[in-house]
């Protein structure tokens, strides 16, 4: 296991904590695995394995209909997957704060993934949600929070990209 | 007017399944997917906690789990047209995954998509959602043809034993449109009202 990776992740997981997140929604990525595995030993937490991301954003209407606070974890690839259910936050004013790791920005291997990556950000904010991003370890948690604390304090989507410049870009070993 | 179903018995009417569902609803929590469902359920009488929706075609299951794993003691029931629910067939696997046994799907199947031109949905060519969504994982799953089945899973979406699905064969006639409250930050404030209290304006 990766020990920085998995300090960030404990910081993600501690915020997710603080705000009281209940429902925690995911399509797995690489960089989103440590953070998984804390929230899936969380007893307080429901962790939901998507078939899709667009279903994260539909349970994240439903968790606040009925008072639960809910998270998206995802890969920038899957915002292409979400667009058309992002309305429903925007309309219905929904919170959801989503964790986005990035495929397809610094040193990618594989050129499938630029498109989306490249499009990650406006897509995004196309769909009314505000979106920052982190690309050093040491602003992640204060974006994090601050990711979390617009989207409830404002009931609005609110997307946090991890950079692959922190993550570590995947090389299929080459 | 009245269609013959391949039993030899009269076809079920869509208002009429879904006003038998909602009757004495007591504590139930309802979604209603948009088009012909969200107008049923309005019809059978508009109501703070039932969520029509006017888009997120493909969601309205989902909406239903979230709902259903924030209020574990309270019946949740999704009621959704075939059309909305073949676009989000993943969500069955999701349910059938997450095992809420107090969430219940009622697809009002009539084999098209009636908002738009009556074009015929995969069903008319035989995919089978019940089959589907024993296969996912739900505890119980049926196909609904007859006026007798439908006080019984009333019942059962009240017994909370689920997740329970229900695919229940209706006519493809075209009703007068009822037609929900169309802000969504309305709908979704007077539910939250209505199940949450005061709280409900002020928790973040």
């Amino acid at each position: 296991m990766d020990t920085a990776g998995s300090d960030w992740s404990q910081q993600l997981y501690e915020t997710l904590k603080r705000q009281s997140i209940k429902q925690v929604s995911m399509v797995p990525d690489a960089g989103h695995a440590n953070l998984i595995r804390l929230c899936e030993a969380d007893g307080e937490m429901k962790l939901v394995r998507l078939t899709t991301e667009e279903e994260g954003v539909a349970l994240a209407v439903g968790a606040w209909l009925g008072g639960d606070k809910s998270v998206l974890l995802m890969q920038s690839s899957g915002v292409g997957n979400c667009v058309n259910m992002l309305s429903m936050l925007s309309v219905c004013q929904v919170p959801l704060p989503m964790l986005i790791t990035m495929r397809g920005d610094w040193a990618e291997f594989n050129p499938w993934q630029v498109p989306m990556g490249r499009a990650t950000q406006a897509v995004l904010e196309e769909m009314g949600t505000l979106v920052s991003r982190a690309d050093h370890v040491e602003d992640l948690a204060p974006l994090a929070e601050g990711t979390l604390r617009i989207a409830f304090n404002t009931l609005r989507p609110a997307a946090l990209l991890i950079g692959q410049r922190l993550l570590g870009a995947k090389t299929f070993g080459k | 007017m009245a269609e013959v179903n391949e039993t030899g018995g009269e076809s079920l009417q869509r208002r009429e399944v879904v006003k038998a569902l909602l009757a004495d609803r007591g504590d139930l929590l309802v979604v209603a997917g948009l088009g012909a469902p969200a107008w049923d359920a309005t019809e059978a009488g508009d109501h703070p906690l039932t969520f029509p929706l006017w888009g997120g075609m493909g969601g309205a299951v989902m909406i239903g789990l979230g709902l259903a794993l924030a209020q574990p003691t309270r019946n949740v029931l999704v009621i959704t047209g075939d059309g909305e629910m073949l676009m989000g067939l993943g969500s069955l696997a999701t349910v059938g995954v997450t095992r809420p046994t107090n969430l219940s799907v009622v697809v009002l199947d009539n084999e098209v998509y009636g908002e738009t031109g009556q074009q015929k949905t995969h069903t008319a060519y035989g995919v089978d959602l019940a089959a589907t969504a024993r296969a996912c994982g739900f505890v119980a799953a049926s196909v609904v043809t007859a006026h007798e089945e439908i006080a019984p899973l009333r019942a059962a979406i009240h017994a909370g034993a689920g997740p329970l699905f229900a695919q229940v064969k209706i006519s493809s006639e075209q009703m007068p449109l009822v037609l929900p409250p169309r802000d969504g930050a309305q709908l979704k404030n007077r539910f939250r009202e209505a199940l949450l209290g005061a709280v409900a304006h002020t928790a973040a």
